[in-house]
């Protein structure tokens, strides 16, 4: 199976967010333009061993893609164009922005380039949080991004909310929700804040410096998340993922779906040919490296057992939940046939359930996915 | 006698080596052994003695060694010295005193620059007991904080011995290595047994070998002993034939005899280490000797826990190790029991809690097999209304309140000798053990020996670490068996979910059921990690519970985090999750971690400040 999908990571941003562990640097001083030369390469040294079909969706993610310059956007875009000019004519192309970091200018580049949906990292709507968690935007900023965005002609707009931050409460939650359902967007992507090792964050909470939310008012904060955005119209479909009917992120769902993808700049991961692969993370290591060959750090085949367990992991994170006929038609045997023991368990805790073709997440296996995820790993021995 | 047996004889010093832990005894021993050729370079290994992982890993001995060492002295005679090591623990005291019981002298090694510690200080008393030479070593005298004077005087103050001719060594550097074994051929005495009486050999320690059977280890007192000749176990009656006798030089070598004062190995094709037993005396089955040799006690488990495998599927693994560790270890004792929390596992008696550590790490680490093991009990004498007599080690058999008359409950005489300084925080110590004092004894200026009568099971939950922390480590403790008493004892129920855990339940004092209930609720709530349900945890006696606490239900357990399309970091982390999962036993729905069965241990005994 070709992959059809293209995931870019341009690793700058304006700032590091005290929570961020994603491949970042602080966009001052830092080689961008041989960064998109060397992405260039990459593109070229990619496309030459595994040559694109028809590409469905392209996603850039950061950092903050945003902080190219016009002049760089402008290359950058027709860089795509020629290492993947066969697209589909209802492609899904994002890219990633912060508030305050687009300008009509940007934006018509990336509309000419083909860019049609924008995801916002709005995070929250109170500002003094927003300054605790090392953003830099303003609550006014979400609303003039937007309103941008869509002033350009890029109308799938996408807004990501963060709950479990410090000091926030269910009240904080509440109005953020408000607030971002008022600007009418098409998707939200609503995620808890995981504290990650070698972050600011991490080192708060290990000197007992971070006040986080209790269990419970996370726990409030999501289900309250969940009951908000059905109201207003949208659906859940993913674990975190909310969306207005026929938006749902095509290119996230590929992840979801197990199915390949490339995988491009530095710290990105891919997943073509039964390969999956992670690219070195330092900047001018990347960059030294895309002269010789592809900047890969690390590969390994996923066998068919592997490949089967993420099916699943992946998979039950859909509230479509998995399908017994596609598992079948990828893999030749039926999910008890490889999965027995795990899926009775589960059902019989009614941590998932067997509805028509699909197991899908209980409500309660919604809260334990953990569990559930982790009893389809073969035992480590 | 003929004067060259005589002669032979004379040559012949046995000694043993005292020190405390890290004080230097097996880099000591390898040094005398590589002085008198006995270890090869090419054999050499560190600390050759001991001979199991744990024991050189911990740094104690476990199974006794010995070693026969040719030694040509400045005086021009060739000596036979026999090196006989001891383990060193309180757990192993009556094994300790027999292996001092072969030797006629000690080197009492301590560390230039720590002194004398508590743990040398007991075996230097049971030296002292069975009358042997005891010569002081200065060890690590090269180390820069050394300060051999000193050490002299408190060997002198706190011992007692005269120190002044006390040899000044570095094992680790070769120091000193000469003059203790020209100290030895001096100073200790040669055996002064009979060649012409009946035989009368000591049995020290005994192994299995699985291709000779036991192989004994043995002291010749009185006597000699021949290959071909018939013996007798004089305490358990059991008559072999002798097949072998040798030395360990260190590697066994046969020969056709054993003399008088010889130490050596005898093999009879016995299958049973439980017939040779340590302190026993072996003679002529045709021509035996009227008395055995005194000392000889026989030795009984006094703790007991139970041990299960974590995974069920392991349990003929864990008795087959169990068997093949009995094999090995006279004390150790094992039956099949069940519990319901459990499932199927064993019922093992130790002669005290480091023994069941051993045992336990060994079954780990040596035969792979993750085990959970219950708090350790003591074996409680119930007299049931119907006057029937129960004899309890597993604190789930205990009968119902109402079907009890009265229990009884093992006591131990404890010896603790302490400086002067700690007297009151030892008295203060037992007394809140529920001990009953019974002896006070200044031995001098600086030394106090206190003996109390203490309930075993307050020893076996954490009174050994008590003491040493509330004296510094200074006091030495040795106890045993002193009866039994009635005490007003009740069984203490501990229920997860509203189901008794029977590996859970103990039996405590009436004073202190309230309390340690109370106690162990609490850590049992810190220890079980919270379940996708609510989890009362109650401490019971009989149908009254009397105390409980709740462990919340975990409400969410998910990753709501964006990983991309990075699912290589998402399985580590479930992997993890999982890992940590396998350490648990389900009990009912209930998931708890190993650590749990044991906590009733570890509870922070604050009612020793009551």
């Amino acid at each position: 199976m070709k992959p059809r999908a293209v995931y870019i990571h341009i690793p700058f941003c304006a700032h590091k967010c005290h929570y961020c562990d994603f491949t970042a640097y602080v966009v001052d001083g830092q080689p961008v333009d041989q960064y998109l030369e060397a992405l260039e390469q990459e593109m070229a040294r990619t496309v030459e061993e595994t040559p694109p079909t028809t590409i469905e969706t392209i996603f850039i993610g950061g950092g903050t893609p945003t902080v190219l310059t016009p002049v760089q956007m402008e290359r950058f875009m027709q860089a795509i164009q020629r290492y993947f000019p066969n697209r589909s004519e209802d492609i899904e192309f994002t890219v990633e922005a912060n508030p305050g970091t687009t300008d009509p200018e940007k934006l018509a580049i990336m509309k000419e380039g083909g860019v049609n949906r924008l995801s916002f990292g709005a995070q929250t709507f109170r500002f003094d949080l927003l300054k605790k968690i090392g953003r830099t935007h303003t609550v006014e900023d979400i609303e003039r991004s937007v309103e941008q965005s869509r002033m350009a002609g890029i109308d799938n707009v996408s807004l990501d909310l963060m709950f479990g931050l410090p000091e926030q409460t269910v009240p904080d939650m509440e109005e953020a929700l408000a607030r971002g359902i008022a600007l009418y967007p098409d998707h939200f992507s609503v995620y808890s804040l995981k504290v990650e090792e070698g972050t600011l964050f991490h080192r708060k909470l290990l000197e007992g410096k971070l006040p986080l939310p209790t269990e419970d008012d996370e726990l409030e904060m999501y289900l309250l998340t969940r009951r908000r955005l059905m109201e207003a119209g949208y659906k859940q479909y993913e674990v975190s993922n909310f969306s207005r009917p026929m938006k749902e992120s095509r290119h996230n769902t590929t992840y979801w779906l197990n199915q390949p993808y490339y995988g491009l700049g530095a710290g990105a991961h891919g997943y073509t040919n039964g390969i999956r692969h992670e690219n070195v993370r330092g900047v001018s290591e990347y960059i030294r490296l895309a002269h010789f060959r592809r900047p890969v750090a690390q590969m390994h085949r996923v066998e068919e057992g592997e490949a089967m367990e993420n099916h699943f992991i992946l998979g039950l994170r859909l509230m479509d939940g998995v399908s017994r006929t596609r598992f079948e038609r990828l893999y030749g045997k039926s999910p008890e046939a490889v999965f027995g023991p795990v899926l009775d368990h589960l059902q019989k805790r009614q941590l998932i359930c067997l509805k028509g073709d699909r197991y899908l997440l209980t409500e309660q296996g919604l809260l334990f996915g953990n569990e559930v995820f982790a009893s389809f790993l073969k035992e480590v021995v | 006698m003929s004067d060259s047996s005589k002669q032979q004889q004379e040559l012949i010093r046995n000694f043993s080596i005292i020190a405390h832990i890290d004080h230097g005894k097996s880099t000591l021993a390898d040094r005398i052994l590589e002085y008198t050729g006995a270890l090869s370079n090419r054999e050499k290994q560190d600390q050759y003695l001991d001979t199991m992982d744990l024991e050189r890993e911990r740094g104690i001995t476990i199974k006794l060694q010995s070693v026969r060492l040719p030694y040509k002295a400045k005086d021009g005679k060739e000596y036979i010295i026999n090196l006989i090591d001891t383990p060193g623990h309180v757990d192993f005291a009556y094994e300790v005193s027999r292996s001092l019981a072969a030797c006629e002298g000690a080197l009492l090694v301590v560390d230039a620059a720590q002194g004398v510690e508590a743990q040398t200080m007991a075996n230097v008393y049971l030296a002292l007991e069975n009358d042997l030479e005891i010569l002081p070593v200065i060890n690590k005298v090269d180390l820069p904080s050394a300060e051999p004077e000193r050490v002299k005087e408190e060997i002198e103050d706190l011992i007692g011995l005269d120190a002044s001719e006390a040899v000044h060594a570095s094992a680790k550097e070769g120091i000193g290595t000469e003059e203790i074994l020209e100290q030895i051929v001096e100073k200790v005495p040669p055996p002064s047994g009979d060649p012409d009486s009946p035989l009368k050999a000591l049995i020290y320690d005994s192994i299995y070998d699985s291709y000779r059977g036991v192989i004994t280890y043995i002291r010749v007192v009185d006597g000699s002993i021949r290959k071909g000749m018939k013996v007798r176990m004089m305490a358990t009656g059991k008559e072999f034939e002798v097949t072998d006798v040798g030395v360990f030089t260190p590697k066994p070598v046969s020969k056709d005899e054993l003399a008088v004062g010889e130490v050596g190995f005898m093999v009879a094709s016995i299958k049973d280490v439980k017939v040779t037993r340590v302190g026993d005396t072996i003679t002529d089955a045709n021509h035996p000797a009227s008395e055995p040799l005194p000392g000889y006690r026989k030795i009984n488990p006094m703790v007991f826990c139970g041990m299960y495998p974590v995974d069920s599927g392991d349990y003929d693994d864990l008795r087959e190790a169990l068997e093949k560790l009995e094999l090995n270890d006279a004390s150790l004792r094992y039956e099949p029991e069940t519990s319901g929390a459990l499932g199927f596992g064993f019922r093992c008696g130790f002669l005290g809690l480091l023994h069941m550590e051993v045992i336990q790490e060994r079954i780990e680490r040596e035969y792979n097999i993750p085990l959970i093991t219950t708090a350790p009990s003591v074996v409680y004498k119930v007299y049931k209304t119907d006057g029937e007599l129960l004899e309890i080690e597993n604190p789930t058999l205990m009968p119902p309140q109402q079907q009890i008359d009265h229990v009884e409950e093992p006591f131990v005489r404890a010896t603790m000798m302490v400086p002067n300084d700690f007297v009151g925080a030892v008295m203060e110590l037992c007394q809140s053990k529920r001990g009953e004092y019974v002896d006070m004894q200044y031995l001098d200026a600086n030394r106090v020996n206190i003996v109390y009568e203490l309930p075993l099971a307050e020893i076996v939950y954490d009174f050994f670490d008590q003491l040493k922390s509330g004296t510094k480590g200074y006091a030495s403790f040795d106890y045993e068996l002193s009866g039994y008493k009635t005490s007003d004892l009740v069984k203490m129920d501990i229920l997860l979910n509203g189901e008794p855990v029977d590996a859970l339940s103990f039996i405590v004092h009436k004073e202190r059921a309230y309390y340690r209930g109370r106690q162990l609720v609490e850590k049992l709530k810190k220890l079980i990690p919270r379940q996708m349900f609510e989890v009362p945890v109650q401490a019971a006696i009989g149908n009254k519970v009397v105390a409980r606490e709740t462990i919340r239900a975990q409400r969410k357990n998910v990753l709501a985090k964006c990983y991309g399309g990075d699912i290589s970091r998402k399985r580590k982390l479930l992997e993890k999750q999982k890992e940590g999962k396998k350490r648990m036993k389900a009990v009912g729905n209930v998931e708890v971690p190993q650590e749990a069965f044991m906590a009733v241990l570890q509870m922070d005994d604050a009612d020793s400040k009551k």
